[in-house]
């Protein structure tokens, strides 16, 4: 394996990492809001609060970590990327500071504000769709090179179907994904109330999920006829996904090993992420920047790797740790005592 | 290609971002040693006060922590999108502690969740306290690991640019490089120091509004004590930072003293106005430049004459250098005052004008931390990467720059006022007295 593979293999799976607790996150902030708005919070907010006060500030991590090592180890996304992407990230950014700030001024300052909690929850909700759009970017036909510098065609990226596409399969699989979790988690809770309502929201997206993914393939075919030549090549990986939604959704309806349900959640779409991208592979960003002519120099890239390893043997055992107190601890999830400081 | 209104709107937003960021970030890195020590200290003494101390602080600066994460995530991308070119050559060069300061700040973000969550689950309070020295390490490592990155900027070394491309990299060259140790070092110094005397102020404000409770009292003896300590260690590497400057960057010290012209026995500028070219109502004291730099009063001390004119920093820093200086001293003389006054029982520590003066030390500190940023960072222009890289081939080429910087400031103003009423509202509804009397009433055990 090269060292421009090991490289995205790590990149890659931070920002699986990113997506997966991120759309937890994302999610339980919209449900949240909606269950304040709606003068149901009695039944959603304990469970929400009690998953994600401990980790929502490790969550924004994970994505440091994916835009700090892009430009670590593949240092000429920053000069393409950064270049086109000033509008686009600058609105995502703008969102993820209100969430997050507005989430924490509501959890640990003003318990049960509404203005703060929409704030969040909304703000959580556009996001995914904000950072949705540089994955439409990379897929090529939105950036011209003007000289030497390359110029977005905001016009055309916002006219396009298949931008709106990625948008959608993002929301709603943000929803999807926070629900199923979610469920899963106040069943360990014994909360039935909040398991009920968080199943009930799962079913209901399954169902737009399955167009929206079906929809994208289906754009990349007029799009893109490359990407969807490589798209194809991997087709057995969208189908293993595709069967283990199917599996998830059966024990989501049937209400049987919500714990397998959620590992097989997981798995799908490591599979979806990870099939898409392979068919992205050599291309950072289609058809300026490939992975091996924006690669850093040796001595970086070594260096990088150490750092990884070292850091990577810190952050396992922390991970473990913070896991097992507040996700696997049956007595803090079921709220056996008040630990908030 | 360079996009004249696109640097200078990239200029203006990234120090909008980062004049912010780092009121929070300092908190960021010195709160964590606080709230560490008022718990060592309550286990140790077994008491409360001081375990409520560490609890109240802890509590207060999530809100903080809060903004500082959003607020790091907006330079940490900022940096690509306002300066592409600059990152693609950084990138190559000094990505390493980029990618370390990640690490250090995701091990402080596990362990906080975890300290915050976890404050009755241990019956041996000492194990929950193990729990902020990860806190502590990670946010100074990572304070460390940027600082790096910009002293690289200051100082850069471990390559060769040889027909233009960059080659022989050796990354931790680039990280050792001799800006580093003063850097490092101040930063975290006066972080600690700011924060001391951030807390402190909240206590001199209680007394100072009538409160008489011995829980402020031994919040701010114990908060002097330590803003002593700091400031006392932030003068003496003040003074190691002028010395490496005089070696090393002679130009900033040249711009920043409104030293003009290459002489020995050089005298300090202190205050003054500069008109036309020509220093005014200045108060010179001589030979104290020379000292400054080199430890000697006779010392030869380069001054701007010896650089071409578009590598002049511009002559303004001095300013900053004044009121930074200045806000150092007269801290140090506030906290050496009042340990002096409980020593011998002198009174007018419980006066109404020193406390007054204690209450204006934590809003002073963060004034003397953005001028020290500005004097730094404006002080190295032209430069984004000094000797190598000028700041206007960094830049963006972007269009739009100006309209996010209307965008960004509208945020952070949303941000600050949210941070300021949330944290305003969870102590004002839940004051000490209110706090200990509840947890008399629980009849809990405190440690």
């Amino acid at each position: 394996m090269t060292l421009q593979l090991i490289g995205i293999c790590v990149l890659w799976s931070f920002l699986f990492g990113y997506v997966i607790i991120a759309s937890i996150d994302f999610g339980a902030g919209f449900y949240n809001a909606y269950s304040v708005l709606t003068n149901r919070s009695d039944v959603l907010s304990d469970i929400i609060k009690r998953y994600l006060s401990p980790v929502w500030e490790v969550t924004n991590v994970f994505l440091v970590f994916f835009f700090v090592g892009i430009v670590g180890f593949f240092p000429q996304t920053a000069y393409y990327y950064g270049t086109i992407l000033l509008v686009p990230v600058s609105i995502s950014l703008i969102l993820l500071s209100i969430r997050g700030a507005y989430y924490a001024f509501e959890s640990y300052g003003v318990t049960g504000h509404k203005g703060y909690a929409t704030a969040y929850g909304i703000a959580g909700l556009f996001i995914p769709a904000s950072l949705s759009v540089v994955l439409t970017i990379s897929e090529g036909g939105f950036v011209e090179l003007v000289g030497n510098v390359p110029k977005l065609n905001y016009k055309a990226l916002f006219v396009s179907p298949l931008t709106w596409s990625i948008v959608v399969l993002s929301i709603v699989a943000v929803l999807y994904i926070s629900a199923v979790f979610l469920t899963w988690y106040a069943r360990k809770a014994n909360d039935e109330i909040a398991a009920n309502l968080m199943r009930k929201y799962g079913l209901i997206w399954t169902i737009p999920l399955a167009i929206a993914a079906g929809g994208i393939l289906f754009e990349f075919r007029g799009h893109n006829p490359f990407r969807f030549e490589k798209v194809v090549d991997v087709w057995w990986l969208f189908a293993i996904s595709g069967l283990l939604f199917l599996i998830t959704t059966g024990l989501l309806w049937t209400k049987k090993k919500y714990g397998l349900m959620v590992i097989l959640l997981f798995t799908q779409f490591a599979f979806a992420f990870f099939a898409y991208g392979i068919s992205h592979y050599p291309y950072l960003l289609y058809p300026y920047l490939s992975i091996n002519d924006s690669f850093t120099n040796n001595e970086m890239a070594i260096a990088l790797i150490i750092a990884f390893g070292l850091g990577a043997l810190l952050l396992i055992p922390s991970l473990y740790l913070l896991f097992k107190l507040f996700v696997f601890n049956k007595d803090y999830v079921r709220g056996a005592h008040d630990d908030h400081a | 290609m360079i996009n004249e209104s696109a640097v200078y709107w990239s200029r203006i937003l990234m120090e909008v971002t980062l004049s912010f960021h780092i009121v929070y970030a300092t908190i960021g890195v010195g709160v964590p040693i606080m709230i560490m020590i008022a718990q060592w200290i309550g286990i140790r003494n077994n008491d409360e006060h001081y375990i409520l101390m560490a609890r109240r602080w802890a509590r207060g600066f999530v809100i903080t922590v809060a903004v500082g994460v959003v607020t790091g995530t907006i330079i940490g991308l900022q940096l690509s999108l306002l300066w592409p070119n600059f990152m693609q050559t950084a990138g190559q060069l000094i990505a390493l502690p980029l990618f370390m300061e990640t690490f250090a700040f995701f091990f402080e973000a596990i362990f906080l969740g975890i300290y915050l969550y976890t404050w009755d689950r241990f019956e041996n309070q000492k194990k929950h306290m193990l729990l902020l020295i990860p806190v502590a390490i990670g946010a100074s490592m990572s304070a460390v690991f940027i600082t790096i990155v910009n002293a690289f900027m200051n100082a850069p070394q471990g390559f060769d640019i040889v027909d233009g491309q960059i080659i022989n990299i050796q990354p931790l060259v680039a990280m050792f490089n001799p800006a580093m140790p003063t850097k490092v070092a101040h930063v975290l110094v006066t972080a600690y120091m700011t924060c001391a005397f951030l807390l402190a102020s909240i206590a001199a404000y209680r007394l100072l509004r009538g409160s008489n409770h011995i829980y402020h009292k031994k919040a701010l003896y114990l908060l002097m004590k330590i803003g002593f300590i700091f400031t006392a260690a932030t003068i003496l590497i003040g003074d190691f930072s002028g010395k490496y400057l005089a070696e090393y960057q002679p130009e900033k010290l040249a711009a920043a003293e409104w030293h003009f012209e290459t002489s020995e026995n050089a005298s300090l500028v202190l205050f003054g106005l500069l008109d036309d070219g020509e220093v005014k109502y200045a108060l010179k004291v001589p030979y104290a430049l020379s000292i400054l730099a080199y430890s000697n009063p006779k010392a030869e001390v380069i001054g701007l004459d010896q650089f071409p004119i578009d590598e002049h920093p511009p002559l303004s820093i001095h300013y900053l250098f004044n009121i930074m200086v200045i806000i150092g001293m007269f801290m140090f003389a506030v906290s050496l005052l009042y340990l002096l006054a409980i020593w011998r029982r002198w009174s007018f520590v419980r006066s109404k004008w020193f406390r007054a003066g204690i209450v204006a030390g934590g809003p002073l500190s963060i004034v003397a931390i953005e001028t020290g940023w500005w004097l730094a960072e404006v002080g190295r222009q032209p430069w984004v990467m000094r000797g190598i890289m000028r700041t206007e081939q960094g830049a963006t080429t972007s269009s739009y720059v100006d309209v996010m910087l209307i965008l960004f400031s509208i945020l952070y103003f949303i941000l600050a006022v949210g941070s300021i009423v949330t944290l305003h509202r969870m102590f004002k509804n839940n004051p000490i007295v209110k706090e200990l009397a509840a947890r008399n009433a629980k009849g809990d055990d405190v440690v």
